[in-house]
């Protein structure tokens, strides 16, 4: 599987993102700048972490109108594969590769802990290797991962097995709409989350259960 | 010509920051404020003249990047 890691003026899950697909998938990943207007061949896209452009105006929204955004609207319309994390969501939703939006947490605090999800949606190359409904634990960080959609959408997600990952009853960390926590699009290329699964793939670092959405993607995609 | 672009969370989206600016505000001991909902002004200077050009201009900013229509709703006011 190929891989590339967009990198927007500060990200800074953009090296996390890079370590974790080339120690999982023993390729070289390629970093590629916001600015520039073309991916490399590649399978799958990865929109990092971060506070790009500082948050400015909207979390992501500067980062959903950069150049290189085209070329992954134009990837992901193509059946390529797109995961976005944290401040990648939020580009995501901004860019319309998602709906709905991610608003400023209903407690107001940045949070910046692990969380227990629930996988809710197995068939997608993002989650083929979770069993449903297994609970794993992924580190949080962000300040704006309220996620809000209409309730037409929220049941049309439902509705289409498009809820990959929920917070687990009791650990939503930032009020999201039915404990949502990653969404799939309606082709299921496309997954956006707030927690981080990059930051769980070594031991040493607290946990490994962000290994099997990586094993997913290499099996799926390679 | 520049035009003022107020952005709002819609009518019952949740505004936490709203909520928080309420209960400092009653803190102070000021008394009979009901609900505070926060928002955002965004000034543009513009080049055109044509009031109607102007807005329609500003409109389509606003759809495609100073609101997020999804939570977010928009009033431009535009002076000369």
């Amino acid at each position: 599987m190929k891989s590339a890691v967009i990198v927007f003026p500060a990200s800074n899950c953009d090296r996390d993102a890079a370590t974790a697909l080339e120690s999982l998938t023993g390729h070289k990943t390629e970093m590629v700048w916001h600015q520039d207007t073309d991916l490399p061949n590649v399978d799958l896209v990865v929109l990092p972490g971060g506070f790009s452009y500082g948050d400015y105006l909207r979390s992501g929204a500067m980062a959903g109108q950069s150049a290189i955004m085209r070329a992954v609207k134009a990837h992901a319309e193509k059946g390529g594969a797109v995961l976005g994390i944290c401040n990648g969501f939020q580009v995501l939703t901004e860019s319309h590769l998602l709906p709905g939006a991610l608003m400023k947490n209903a407690g107001l605090k940045f949070v910046c802990r692990p969380v227990t999800l629930e996988v809710s949606e197995t068939q997608s190359a993002f989650t083929r290797f979770y069993e449903n409904g297994q609970k794993v634990v992924f580190p949080v960080a962000h300040g704006d991962g309220n996620y809000f959609a209409d309730p037409e959408t929220l049941d049309r997600l439902e509705g289409e097995g498009r809820i990959a990952f929920r917070y687990a009853e009791g650990d939503n960390p930032n009020g999201s709409v039915r404990n949502i926590a990653g969404i799939l699009n309606a082709t299921r290329n496309v997954l956006g989350l707030m927690p981080h699964p990059e930051r769980v793939v070594d031991p040493l670092l607290g946990g490994t259960d962000g290994i099997p959405m990586f094993k997913s993607l290499i099996e799926a995609l390679s | 010509m520049r035009a003022r672009v107020f952005v709002t969370l819609k009518t019952g989206v949740l505004d936490p920051q709203g909520k928080a600016i309420g209960h400092a505000l009653e803190g102070l001991g000021f008394r009979g404020v009901g609900e505070v909902r926060q928002g955002k002004l965004i000034e543009v200077e513009l080049s055109e003249t044509d009031e109607a050009r102007a807005r329609a201009s500003v409109k389509e900013m606003c759809e495609k990047l100073l609101a997020n229509t999804v939570i977010e709703k928009y009033e431009i006011e535009l002076r000369p």
